[in-house]
């Protein structure tokens, strides 16, 4: 090239192909036409450009950017698609509304779908105080909703209750609502003592002494029973397991002789619907500790030893499946 | 810097840094004289490539034959596989996540097995690009398979080559229109057909082929025949060529995997050249060539090309031209292979005065058989990997939150969900066993109660699902555990067993 440029040829021989008549350090470009309907196609992605601008947002402005003959936005999108996910789940709504909480696990599917609602609105509604594993925190005395303990009983229709109306809430009635009273003043230091040794002995966790006893046979008997079983219908608790609400350290129970703690949970029937709070009930029934429907009669039954034997007995036979 | 004149070597050649010294001044300005604009864009010059008969067009009518009778036959053949499987033999269950293919099915976390496809897929392209060139290209791509079918439509409505050329130029008159009213018409057809049959594979074929016709299937079926039929007729009818010319990588890629001892479509111009007429060349013998520069080659070729430019990107190596070209041979009475497939290294050896090779002693040369054992041995193993995968597994994945929990009696308990899969077309009875936990360690799930708790359980997994099962292990009062493992065993005469080792949390772990 070097030695013959190209200087009135426009035509590259080995090729065949004309020059554009660009050149750059005796390096030259072949004009190799593009075909027509590529042109085309580029000025129909123009045209398609010009289209979208004006029916879609697309120039950004100062506060926002141009609305487009469509008005379409995407949380107009999002709202078209939540509405028609409610409108989707309406009638499972629906077939969950219209049965009794009881009789859902006759629909092995339609539970499933009520404990996954459930799960929802537990991480809404209710990991604030029991955690996102419904473990409860010790240390405030919020109970966790995992294990076989109930204070105010575990079937469905007892969780139901307690989330409908809550426990010591002022918004409601019908309210779960007992109140240990105060022994601060009432014991001298030794009796307290006594006392503390003798709730833990109910457990086994330490030797009890008879005098223990007999304080908690005259003050305490009442409400938790002679061997610390508790009683569900008035929400004492079970003195003679390994859970507490509290903790069982003998300061722990010391305190809460003295000056009890009492915990207070809301009733919902006020912020949520029927639907959502029998799908909660599934969901904290479903966590490993739901009891099975205890009988009519026994519930009634003033008995409270009786009422936790059945209920303990039936334990686990819960109508989960 | 080095002067460029220094960079003289010594046997005269000159380096690249020669050019350098031309480039003083404007050379365009000064020394080119002004030029029309040139051409940017140009109009397609349309193919009318001319019907040919020979060893290569009967081999494109066999393989067009053969892919399109396994792309529309394939979705209707029927699998019998039991009551809770599909019985279409080759089906992509979307919505299922299944994809079955006669006696095999695949789960998604078999995906691996798809990805092997695909490397097979890529080594076949290399063996059969090295040893034949662009066969791909010229009989089985679904593109040159489509043109093919699309360049007989228009035969058999406008006529052969010269006819097809004289309707073009004619001026659009009622029966122009008719002619193309009918060949479009056609194009139309065969691309609905083209789309319907795709979504075929996607769903049982018989159910919606009525589900279609009486608009009770899916939108999205009739979106994806709608944009097949569309690209189908775009491309094949009216694209064709240009489709392998400006769209697709492969004649590029394919044009790498090329060397010396592949074979492709030459035309032997130390046999051809120069061309001239039958007549000429009986009056100087020695001036030319056997080819008779009768065009031919050119007039029957699919993508317009003229092979006796060479090996160019526009060549689909579909051997048309061979055809047309021994055909002229025979009749001119000179040897046949004047265009043929043959390697550039064979192509120089006769050239040099080496005797003619038959074509398939270039597939015998090691790349060829590497290429072979790389393909073969992948196929060999995911085969293998195939025949000897498990029906059956299980996963664990215990509760984190919470880790552990307290139970009235002092008893610990740990959750954990278990996956246990059933690969097999009907419903197991499945056994799961904990092992390694202390003494009087038992389980329930949450479809086994409490009271049922023991240190074995039993679950019927559904037929060719997987199901999860939420189990509850727990250890006595007073009693400790670090890791054990869940093992499961299928109740039946194959008793495939799988285990999974997890943790056991206790009080005070964390």
């Amino acid at each position: 090239m070097s030695e013959k440029p190209r200087q009135n040829s426009n035509i590259d021989e080995p090729t065949g192909t004309e020059f554009v008549g660009h050149e750059w350090d005796g390096i030259q470009e072949l004009n190799t036409p593009l075909p027509r309907w590529w042109l085309w196609t580029f000025y129909a992605t123009i045209a398609w450009a010009a289209v979208y601008v004006v029916l879609y947002p697309a120039w950004p402005m100062v506060n926002q950017a141009t609305e487009g003959v469509l008005g379409w936005t995407s949380r107009g999108q999002l709202s078209k698609e939540m509405s028609a996910a409610d409108v989707a789940r309406r009638s499972t709504f629906e077939r969950i509304a219209a049965t009794d909480i009881t009789k859902l696990s006759a629909d092995p599917e339609l539970l499933n779908q009520a404990i996954s609602g459930g799960a929802a609105a537990f991480r809404q509604h209710c990991v604030q105080c029991h955690g996102a594993g419904a473990a409860g925190y010790e240390q405030y005395g919020y109970p966790n909703l995992n294990d076989d303990d109930w204070l105010w009983g575990g079937s469905l229709t007892d969780i139901q209750y307690t989330l409908t109306h809550g426990i010591r809430w002022e918004g409601s009635d019908e309210t779960r609502v007992t109140y240990m009273p105060a022994f601060e003043g009432v014991f001298n230091d030794g009796q307290v003592n006594a006392l503390v040794s003798h709730v833990r002995s109910l457990s086994g966790e330490t030797q009890g002494s008879a005098a223990g006893a007999q304080l908690f046979d005259t003050n305490c008997a009442a409400c938790h029973g002679t061997d610390g079983a508790g009683d569900r219908a008035m929400g004492a608790p079970a003195l003679n397991d390994a859970i507490w609400l509290y903790g069982d350290s003998p300061a722990s129970i010391r305190r809460q002789i003295l000056a009890p703690r009492h915990g207070v949970m809301p009733g919902w029937s006020d912020k949520l619907d029927p639907v959502t709070i029998k799908m909660l009930a599934t969901y904290v029934h479903s966590r490993g500790g739901g009891e099975a429907e205890a009988p009519v009669e026994v519930e009634n039954e003033a008995d409270a030893e009786t009422d936790n034997v059945a209920a303990s007995a039936e334990a686990g036979d819960d109508g989960q499946s | 810097m080095a002067n460029p004149d220094q960079l003289e070597r010594p046997d005269g050649k000159r380096d690249w840094g020669g050019a350098l010294p031309q480039v003083e001044a404007d050379p365009i300005v000064k020394a080119r004289p002004p030029q029309p604009t040139p051409k940017l864009y140009e109009k397609r010059k349309a193919v009318h490539n001319k019907r040919i008969d020979g060893p290569f067009r009967r081999f494109k009518w066999l393989v067009m034959l053969v892919t399109l009778g396994i792309y529309y036959g394939t979705p209707w053949i029927r699998w019998d596989r039991g009551p809770y499987a599909p019985d279409q033999a080759v089906l992509i269950d979307l919505a299922n996540r299944r994809f079955y293919m006669f006696d095999i099915e695949i789960w998604p976390h078999e995906f691996y097995f798809v990805a092997g496809l695909l490397i097979m897929a890529g080594i076949g392209l290399f063996l059969v690009t090295s040893a034949v060139g662009r066969a791909w290209c010229g009989y089985a791509c679904p593109q040159t398979v489509w043109t093919d079918l699309f360049q007989h439509v228009d035969r058999f409505f406008d006529g052969d080559r010269n006819a097809r050329i004289r309707l073009d130029k004619a001026p659009w008159r009622p029966s122009k229109i008719a002619r193309r009213g009918a060949k479009w018409t056609t194009y139309l057809i065969i691309s609905m057909l083209t789309g319907g049959a795709w979504i075929l594979y996607f769903a049982d074929a018989p159910t919606l082929f009525v589900d279609f016709f009486t608009l009770e299937a899916d939108p999205v079926a009739y979106m994806t025949v709608a944009v097949l039929t569309g690209t189908t007729f775009w491309l094949g009818g009216f694209m064709r060529e240009q489709v392998c010319i400006y769209m697709c990588p492969w004649p590029r890629i394919q044009a790498a995997m090329l060397d010396e001892k592949s074979l492709i479509v030459t035309y032997k111009d130390w046999r051809g050249e120069k061309r001239g007429s039958v007549k000429k060349a009986a009056k100087n013998p020695e001036l030319y060539g056997d080819c008779v520069d009768c065009l031919q080659c050119v007039a029957v070729c699919p993508t317009g090309i003229d092979i006796r430019e060479g090996q160019q990107i526009g060549c689909i190596t579909c051997g048309l031209c061979i055809d047309a070209c021994d055909r002229v041979m025979a009749e001119v009475d000179r040897p046949r292979g004047l265009i043929d497939y043959a390697t550039m290294e064979q192509c120089e050896a006769e050239a040099a005065g080496a005797p003619a090779k038959p074509a398939w002693k270039a597939l015998l040369r090691p790349r060829t058989f590497i290429y072979l054992g790389i393909w073969g041995s992948i196929g060999v193993a995911m085969l293998f990997a195939l025949g000897t995968r498990a029906h059956t597994e299980l996963t664990v994945s215990p509760d984190r939150n919470p880790p552990y929990m307290l139970m009235k009696d002092g008893s610990v308990r740990n959750s954990y969900t278990l996956r246990l899969r059933n690969m097999e077309a009907r419903p197991r009875d499945m056994e799961i066993a904990l092992a390694g936990l202390p003494a009087g360690a038992v389980m329930w799930t949450d479809q086994i109660a409490s009271d049922d708790a023991a240190a074995t359980q039993t679950v019927t997994v559904p037929a060719d699902e997987t199901r999860v099962v939420r189990a509850y292990v727990v250890i006595p009062k007073g009693e400790r555990a670090e890791s054990f493992t869940f093992e499961l065993t299928s109740l039946d005469e194959q008793a495939e067993r799988d285990s999974e080792e997890t943790t056991f949390t206790n009080p005070g772990d964390q």
